[in-house]
């Protein structure tokens, strides 16, 4: 088992031991163990869905403190372009930034730039034809754990490119460097982050030896702070900080980096039930005629990320309002620049999390097991073992992981004959407190109605014509 | 040596589901840890056979052995049957009625990508009795 670094983690105290997370997790990577949910390392893929889901806010993203920023001398702030969309009647994006330097930074560089420099890095590098299309984009970390995990085969189409943030850091670094004569180790560069997968690619990165970036800090924790901070802040304090156009604000939300490309064939897709299909289709070679994929983990994309603080639909349409006062974009790369620099510096490799076995001779063995076992189970999916379905109990029972037993109905069957051992709602015989009949003004009925009547299949029907 | 054997049933016309047995198919490869080259050639012959079914053929049976060198697949129908093989083995020919083209089926590379996607393609049909496909990917 890989031992993976993790952003994501469980509260213990809160946890109730209860089958939301399990059933949500894209990776089945979440199963109930001693009343609490455990997270198996190495298939979480840091996406935040299971923080989402809790209803007893018993899973939480770890965050660097404000405490950890006073290791270095010089500050640096990198703010993701989904900040911007947290703050009400915003129409100049200089009071974040000066809201940042005045919290205390002491420099700040828009993630948004670099983004602008990535956009015309991928339209160089798709026009030179050197990438194998559909090209998938790099920049969601969880989207890159989840190729790597679910669709292997996929890896040689993400853009072998730094990310926005990546690159951001390398210029922050730079010029900060230049500036103060500090060496590196004494500049401090910090992201303000929307979600847990960008700080577990800060810290353990995949496609990078090293990284540029010291840590991350949740929106939802600086928020309250940099609000009041930026109350104060009075129009001629004002530094003109911003420098990054339309472009690159919108990479903050699903479509943006794909229409930053200025090309017609592409898809965009958020959400991480909408991108697991779209990649399956990818898989299937069905995509074949489109240049570019861009696929956020979250609903909506990065303003849709789990430690934002406002809802990703009302901080898409600010950052809508915003866009209209910029210019397209305000960077791009020299004409000689050499795209080598932009390059990863290590290969993505497949996770093998999924498999039963290092050998298919195993493996195979392990799954005629499996499905003897899921055809024993009662396919109903309850989640009582501890599992997200019976199909992954049998999984961990053939990797020893969990035991026949485990299964309620397994223990129950033996006990009684009929399906008396069954809970009510599975038993055959009527129900004991059943559901008016029709009739009875039961919503059922009501929409039984009223589909009736709106069904255009009957409508045609009715008038004689062919459906 | 024992092999693991999968069966679906393909209902017709149900364009909802279609691809639900070839992809189960491919996640029972990825946990095998089939190499990806095998699990494409598979999931591309066995989704377009399956499309296949659903349009043309009025449903049928697909039956998938795998062992340890090779994954074979059996698609069985008891549709039309196909008039004229040679035709419909040729890219951009297809007999798929308007309807069916505009859900972006229909393009006429069935066949054709099913046979390139394979390491032994066999087809066998009869008019008014059906058609079966019989294909096997070796494990690469």
């Amino acid at each position: 088992m890989e031992n993976v670094f993790h952003s994501v983690r469980l509260d213990d105290e809160k946890c109730k031991g209860c089958t939301n997370c399990i059933k949500r997790c894209p990776t089945q990577a979440i199963r109930v163990r001693g009343k609490k949910a455990y997270i198996i390392s190495d298939r979480c893929i840091d996406c935040g869905e299971c923080i989402r889901v809790c209803p007893h806010n018993a899973k939480y993203a770890v965050s660097e403190s404000f405490n950890e920023l006073l290791k270095y001398s010089y500050r640096i702030a990198l703010p993701a372009p989904s900040l911007y969309g947290q703050f009400n009647n915003l129409d100049n994006v200089d009071y974040v930034l000066n809201g940042l330097k005045k919290m205390g930074f002491d420099d700040v560089v828009e993630v948004s730039k670099g983004a602008e420099f990535i956009s015309d890095a991928t339209r160089k590098m798709i026009e030179a034809g050197v990438l194998k299309t559909p090209v998938i984009s790099s920049a969601c970390p969880a989207v890159l754990r989840l190729i790597r995990t679910r669709f292997p085969n996929l890896i040689g189409n993400i853009l072998p490119l730094f990310t926005p943030l990546d690159f951001t850091a390398k210029l922050a670094r730079e010029r900060a460097m230049q500036e103060t004569g500090l060496p590196s180790e004494k500049i401090g560069i910090f992201f303000i982050t929307p979600c847990p997968a960008k700080r577990t690619e800060i810290k353990t990165p995949l496609c990078f030896e090293d990284q540029n970036i010291d840590g991350a800090i949740a929106i939802k924790d600086i928020y309250p702070v940099l609000v009041q901070t930026m109350d104060k802040l009075q129009p001629e304090e004002l530094e003109p900080l911003n420098d990054s156009g339309i472009i690159g604000v919108g990479w903050a939300s699903s479509g943006g980096e794909a229409a930053g490309l200025l090309k017609e064939r592409y898809l965009a897709a958020d959400g991480i039930e909408n991108i697991t299909k779209v990649l399956e289709e990818l898989e299937d070679e069905k995509l074949n005629d489109l240049d570019f994929i861009e696929l956020n983990c979250c609903t909506g994309g990065c303003v849709g990320g789990v430690l934002t603080v406002e809802n990703p639909y009302v901080a898409k349409a600010r950052i809508q309002r915003l866009r209209k006062f910029m210019p397209v974009s305000c960077n791009s790369l020299p004409k000689d620049f050499d795209l080598d620099e932009l390059s990863w510096t290590k290969e993505l490799l497949p996770s093998p999390a999924m498999k039963l076995a290092d050998n298919v001779l195993k493996a195979m063995r392990l799954m005629t097991e499996l499905k003897a076992i899921e055809a024993s189970l009662p396919g109903l999916d309850c989640g009582i073992c501890g599992a997200p379905s019976c199909h992954a109990l049998a999984d961990d029972i053939v990797r020893g992981y969990a035991e026949r037993s485990d299964c309620v109905f397994s223990a129950l069957r033996k006990a009684s004959d009929g399906d008396e051992w069954l809970p009510a709602p599975f038993r055959e015989r009527a129900a004991v407190h059943p559901f008016p009949e029709k009739g009875d003004g039961y919503a059922h009925d009501f929409a039984h109605t009223f589909l009736k009547h709106t069904d255009p299949k009957d409508e045609n029907k009715e008038k004689g014509e062919p459906t | 040596m024992d092999s693991i054997k999968l069966h679906y049933d393909i209902s017709a016309t149900d364009f909802t589901r279609a691809g639900a047995a070839s992809g189960d198919v491919k996640r029972t490869l990825k946990a095998l840890g089939v190499s990806p080259a095998t699990i494409r050639n598979v999931a591309v012959a066995m989704y377009e056979g399956e499309i296949n079914m659903v349009i043309h053929g009025g449903g049928g049976v697909i039956d998938v052995e795998i062992t340890e060198d090779a994954i074979r697949m059996v698609l069985a129908d008891q549709g039309p049957g196909i008039e004229n093989v040679e035709l419909a083995m040729k890219e951009g020919y297809s007999t798929a009625p308007d309807n069916i083209r505009a859900l972006g089926f229909g393009a006429g590379m069935g066949l054709p990508n099913i046979k390139k996607y394979t390491d032994e393609f066999q087809l066998d049909t009869a008019l008014g009795v059906g058609t079966t496909l019989t294909l096997k990917v070796f494990m690469k």
